[in-house]
């Protein structure tokens, strides 16, 4: 039939795929150092004894058959019957037979001679499950899924298996992992007990006999002073910017984006550097005031300094947004009524801001909560979940189980607070004006919280410059950690030196294999991450199908779970079949494919809910597919977001650990994880030699990337909407 | 048949609880131009979007050249749609936007361009083609439209308000135009208005809608001389709608008695005002009435008149002799100017 050509001109595609994936490629995985089998393929493995390939293997002839059939609506109902037959015995089969056969007694019988166990999918397997997708997805397009677009249907189709695999399924695992014991049993007493482990709750720190804390205790005690402070300071700033004619407004912003470019642990050196035992101003201290130098760094103290300095850009640009938004009229009204300047702060502004502090404490607290690389630098003896989950999967006492109840806790921490932030938000944001109001000017601040503003911005401008002082110091110098100042290039020479040899250029430094690969993971993660944030957003802003507001929470369900937390959960789901890709690095260029996707996303709706939708079905109307009017119409005009999807993806790419460090292998090790070690070794300086470098890496990126991108050529009927920008990637982080 | 261009066979659009399209059954020969007419919200663009694919009917079928395409994509029909926005691509000269459809479709560009002159030549916007859509003026945007929908040699076009970014001056110029370039290349055209003087203006059919149904199709001179129920009589032109009852092949209400076809029982009719002619005085056989007010609205004079039976609105050329207000007259309405509506 006519009507249906370019459907079965699809479908035949795919059918292809199918018959190659199962008859020609190996099915399952290879080792690393293996030669691949071209004939180790489904066909030969079931023809071997392994039954429970057969129906994959009968299915591309099976639906040769059934596409015969002269009716149309028979032929896309047994169409769409074998296919999800097929998705559902893949499914069963490879969920239920483990390496060592059948995971549950029960269901041997299912599968004969399942005894002899299989190894995670290979590719063959995986093509499988892709083929078997996209003729569902064309299957579905057909009856009119998605308008009868093809490529939407498929984009859902996919979209949804990639984040049930790489979301969803990890955190089921996660779950299974703590509630059951390693041989399979259900060990729900392990689970309890582990739960309510004194190490977790005790209070120890406040009774009078003295000691610490349980790891939850304290990382709740951390994340709420953390918060706290970060919620004040981002707020002198915003004051200053918004309500006083301040000068450095600019200044400021740019030192907003340096904690995203900023590569962990580093700030905990620098710290270190200035108030360790050692360090320079306990020296001043010492000297000047006969302070004895003491470990006083390590523990709350240090982790609370660092996480402040890390959070208080993001507090700052909630706070900014919520303090312009504010309509000085307002404020205005409250003076002509009588109040003073220090009367209208407390009774007018102070509660119109109320949203945007909880909002800003929020946040920081649930970053404060997944912050990774600070407590484990400048920890001591203070234990906190993410530091604790990490030694019970890294350490010598390797307790999954451990973890996977550590994590839980922390997940429920999170989430509870972005449903607390959720409620809070949707109940208390009286907005007073949408957009901005030119009815009169902002109420310059009072004078004494003006002077308080002023000493606070000018500590942590003056902390954050001896931070960063350090960090592009401490490479260049002997040995930054003893203060000693002779210039030298032997750290960089260490990490980053080459030879000419014979062969060409030789690249000895001990950091070129993780930079290697660190640049080629970010590389691949950056564009990758954009394709699926930006269409996601598409599906999101411009299709209609069913179950788009259980997608949509999906989405952003990746972005609340901590980073520590994917990582265990990671471990938990990709060490074992079927999905056995750990110490690959397409793990590494997934996990950060699913962190970080909900930012371009969110950027990509933004974008497009400003771009009139006609324009995309004028593009239909003309002849293009989904696919192509997404790359003709939609990608032009939504290039800021791409750019912001980019960078931010390119950046925290380089600079993640929490996540990472639990996926990192000696032969894909990242940037991060060789800091960590050089840090734990106490190498300092070639700890911060590496960030610097990293952080120039990271510049140029972003100045490759906007000119890759290019400049918009655009006229007068499509708003310029928001430049890119940095710091917006980190407030809606 | 073979002259059909467009079907719909009992289509159906349901949004959620929303009922946009009500069971519509309608076809379209080629080379017609057919208008959907009606109020705000009636389905006049969900209509038009099931033609093209940008929706998907809930239920019944929808043909094109007599080809099932109810559950095909918008991409995969050849149909040719003006926005009410234009809906120009903003980052594409005018050029390549012309020249969008035929390189989609697999044409060189060099020959997707040349064709793009040609058309943009027809139009009269050669000298326009290097400019962004941003930097004409919003009638050269809707020519810029209509030429990027040609430039496809589409099946059928779609035009969804066309005219209501263009200034009220320029409206009649560009909805001539329009029906112009239709007749000449013979295209078959689907035309959403809710103008009755626009839809009257440039159709061969007008398909009247009211809450998602088909209230009546025929020609402007059907719908306005035979309008088919009060609603389509009170959406078109004014009308005088009178209540009444018909006995014995003849109407009544009041002192007006008049022949009419149909069956007996309670009726209503429609008068339209400038049918109804006004004598100085009493004339037998005709009716009686005064005049309560009478407005001058340059081409004409509009007088309300109250009769023993209703108020009947009279619309009559300027250069008739003025009548004024208090003053008594004589109405002749004639048989054939009476059209039962229900
Ligand atoms: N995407 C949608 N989702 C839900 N309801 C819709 C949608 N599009 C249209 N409707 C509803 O369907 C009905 C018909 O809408 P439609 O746009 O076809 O009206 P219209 O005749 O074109 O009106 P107008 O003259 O105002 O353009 C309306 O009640 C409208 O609210
Ligand atoms: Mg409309």
């Amino acid at each position: 039939m006519k009507a249906h050509g370019l459907g079965h001109k699809a479908s035949a595609s795919w059918l292809l795929l199918l018959s190659v994936a199962v008859f020609l490629l190996p099915w399952y995985k290879v080792p690393p150092d293996g030669i691949s089998a071209l004939w180790e393929s489904a066909f030969f493995h079931a023809m071997a004894g392994r039954l429970w390939l057969l129906p994959v293997i009968v299915l591309p002839i099976v639906l040769l058959v059934v596409w015969q059939q002269r009716s149309a609506l028979k032929r896309q109902i047994m169409t769409l019957l074998l296919l999800a037959f097929g998705l559902l015995s893949l499914l069963l089969q490879v969920s239920l037979i483990g390496l060592n056969g059948p995971l549950f007694t029960s269901v041997a019988g299912l599968f004969p001679g399942a005894s002899t166990g299989q190894t995670g999918l290979g590719w063959g397997g995986f093509l499988t499950a892709i083929a078997l997708l996209g003729l569902l997805a064309n299957e579905l397009a057909d009856s009119g899924f998605c308008k009868g677009d093809r490529f939407a249907a498929a984009a859902v189709v996919f979209v949804v298996a990639l984040l049930g695999l790489f979301v969803f399924f990890p955190i089921i695992k996660l779950a299974t992992t703590a509630f059951t014991n390693p041989e399979g049993g259900l060990a729900l007493q392990a689970f309890g007990a582990r739960l309510i482990a004194p190490e977790l709750w005790r209070l120890n720190c406040i009774s009078s006999e003295g000691g610490s804390c349980g790891v939850v205790i304290n990382s709740v005690v951390l994340g709420i002073m953390s918060a706290t402070l970060s919620t004040l300071l981002g707020l002198a700033l915003a004051m200053l910017v918004a309500r006083t004619g301040f000068r450095f407004t600019k200044t400021l912003r740019a030192i907003s984006i340096l904690p995203i470019i900023t590569p962990p642990f580093v700030v905990g050196v620098a710290l270190i550097v200035l108030f360790g035992r050692s360090g320079l101003v306990t020296g001043w201290g010492a000297e000047l005031f006969g302070v004895t130098p003491s470990r006083w760094l390590y523990g709350l103290p240090g982790i609370l300094m660092a996480q402040t300095l890390a959070f208080t850009p993001v507090t700052f640009l909630v706070l900014l947004g919520t303090l312009e938004a504010i309509n000085p009229s307002l404020e205005e009204a409250s003076h002509t009524l009588g109040a003073g300047p220090l009367r209208t702060f407390q009774s007018i502004t102070l509660p119109l801001l109320r949203p945007g502090l909880a909002a800003a404490f929020l946040l920081a607290f649930i970053e404060s909560l997944a912050d990774f690389g600070n407590p484990l630098v400048l920890g001591g003896g203070y234990e906190v979940l993410s530091t604790k989950i990490f030694f019970a999967v890294v350490g010598a006492r390797y307790d999954l189980g451990n973890a996977a109840t550590l994590s839980i806790i922390l997940l429920a921490l999170t989430l509870g607070a972005f449903w607390i932030q959720a409620r809070w938000l949707g109940k208390k944001s009286y907005v007073t004006v949408t957009g901005k109001s030119d009815a009169g000017l902002a109420a310059p601040l009072p004078k004494p919280l003006q002077a308080v503003s002023y000493s606070i911005v000018g500590l942590f401008v003056l902390f954050t410059l001896a931070v960063y002082a350090i960090v592009l110091l401490g490479g260049f110098v002997n040995d930054i950690g003893r203060w000693d100042l002779t210039p030298t290039l032997r750290h960089l020479g260490t990490a980053f030196s080459v030879e000419m040899g014979g062969n060409g250029i030789e690249f000895y430094g001990s950091a070129w294999s993780s930079l290697k690969t660190t640049l080629l993971v970010s590389a691949l993660a950056a564009p990758l991450t954009t394709a699926i944030g930006i269409i996601t957003a598409w599906l999101i802003a411009r299709q209609n199908f069913a179950g788009k507001r259980q997608f949509e929470f999906g989405t952003m369900l990746s972005f609340a779970i901590p980073g520590t937390v994917v990582g265990v959960s990671y471990v938990a789901a990709f060490n074992v079949p079927p999905v056995d890709i750990t110490g690959t690095m397409v793990i590494l260029v997934i996990c950060f494919m699913f962190r970080n996707m909900p930012v371009g996303m969110r950027a990509g709706i933004a974008a497009l809910s400003q771009i009139d939708r006609s324009m995309e079905e004028a593009s239909q109307t003309l002849g293009a597919g989904g696919f192509t009017t997404l790359r003709r119409i939609v990608l032009p005009l939504v290039k800021p977001a791409m750019f912001t999807a980019m960078v931010y993806s390119f950046v925290t790419a380089m600079t993640a650990v929490s996540a990472v460090i639990f996926l990192v292998s000696a032969r894909h090790n990242m940037a991060t994880a060789y800091i960590m070690g050089r840090v734990e070794n106490g190498e300092y300086a070639l700890a911060i030699t590496y960030s610097a470098v990293l952080m120039l890496v990271m510049i140029a990126a972003i100045v490759i990337f906007s000119a890759l991108i290019g400049k918009r050529r655009l006229g007068r009927r499509v708003p310029d909407n928001a430049k890119p920008q940095l710091s917006e990637a980190v407030s809606v982080n | 048949m073979a002259d059909i261009a467009i079907e719909f066979i009992d289509v159906v659009k349901k949004y959620n609880d929303v009922t946009a399209v009500d069971q519509i059954n309608l076809s379209i020969r080629r080379g017609e131009l057919v208008t959907f007419l009606g109020p705000s919200g009636c389905g006049k663009t969900t209509s038009l979007r099931l033609v093209a694919g940008l929706e998907l009917p809930t239920a019944g079928q929808m043909l094109i050249h007599g080809r099932d395409v109810s559950r095909r994509p918008a991409s995969e029909r050849n149909v040719g749609m003006v926005f009410q926005s234009y809906a120009l691509f903003p980052h594409m000269s005018v050029l390549d936007n012309v020249a969008y459809g035929p390189v989609i479709r697999g044409e060189s560009k060099h020959k997707a361009h040349a064709r793009a002159l040609e058309i943009l030549e027809l139009l009269g916007l050669p000298n326009l083609s290097r400019r962004l859509p941003s930097e004409l003026s919003g009638g050269q945007q809707q020519r810029v439209a209509v030429a990027r929908a040609i430039a496809q040699q589409p099946e059928v076009m779609l035009f969804d308000e066309p005219l209501s970014n263009v200034d009220a001056k320029l409206r009649r110029k560009v909805r001539a135009e329009i029906r112009e370039l239709q007749q000449r290349f013979g295209l078959t055209a689907i035309y959403v208005t809710h103008d009755q003087e626009e839809a009257l203006a440039v159709s061969d059919r007008i398909v009247v809608m009211n809450a998602g149904r088909i209230a009546q199709i025929g020609t402007p001179e059907d719908l306005y001389d035979r309008p088919n129920s009060p609603f389509v009589a009170d959406f078109i032109g004014d009308a005088n709608l009178v209540d009444g009852k018909v006995a014995a092949g003849c109407f009544s209400a009041g002192n007006l008695n008049l022949a009419i076809p149909g069956e007996a029982g309670n009726a209503r009719v429609s008068i339209r005002p400038e049918r109804i002619v006004l004598g100085g005085s009493a004339k037998p056989g005709s009716i009686s009435g005064e005049i309560v007010s009478a407005t001058y609205l340059g081409s004409r004079m509009e007088y309300v008149i109250a009769t023993n039976f209703t108020e009947l609105l009279v619309s009559r050329p300027i250069a008739e002799p003025r009548l004024g207000l208090k003053q008594h007259v004589s109405l002749v309405i004639n048989e054939k100017d009476l059209t039962r509506v229900s």
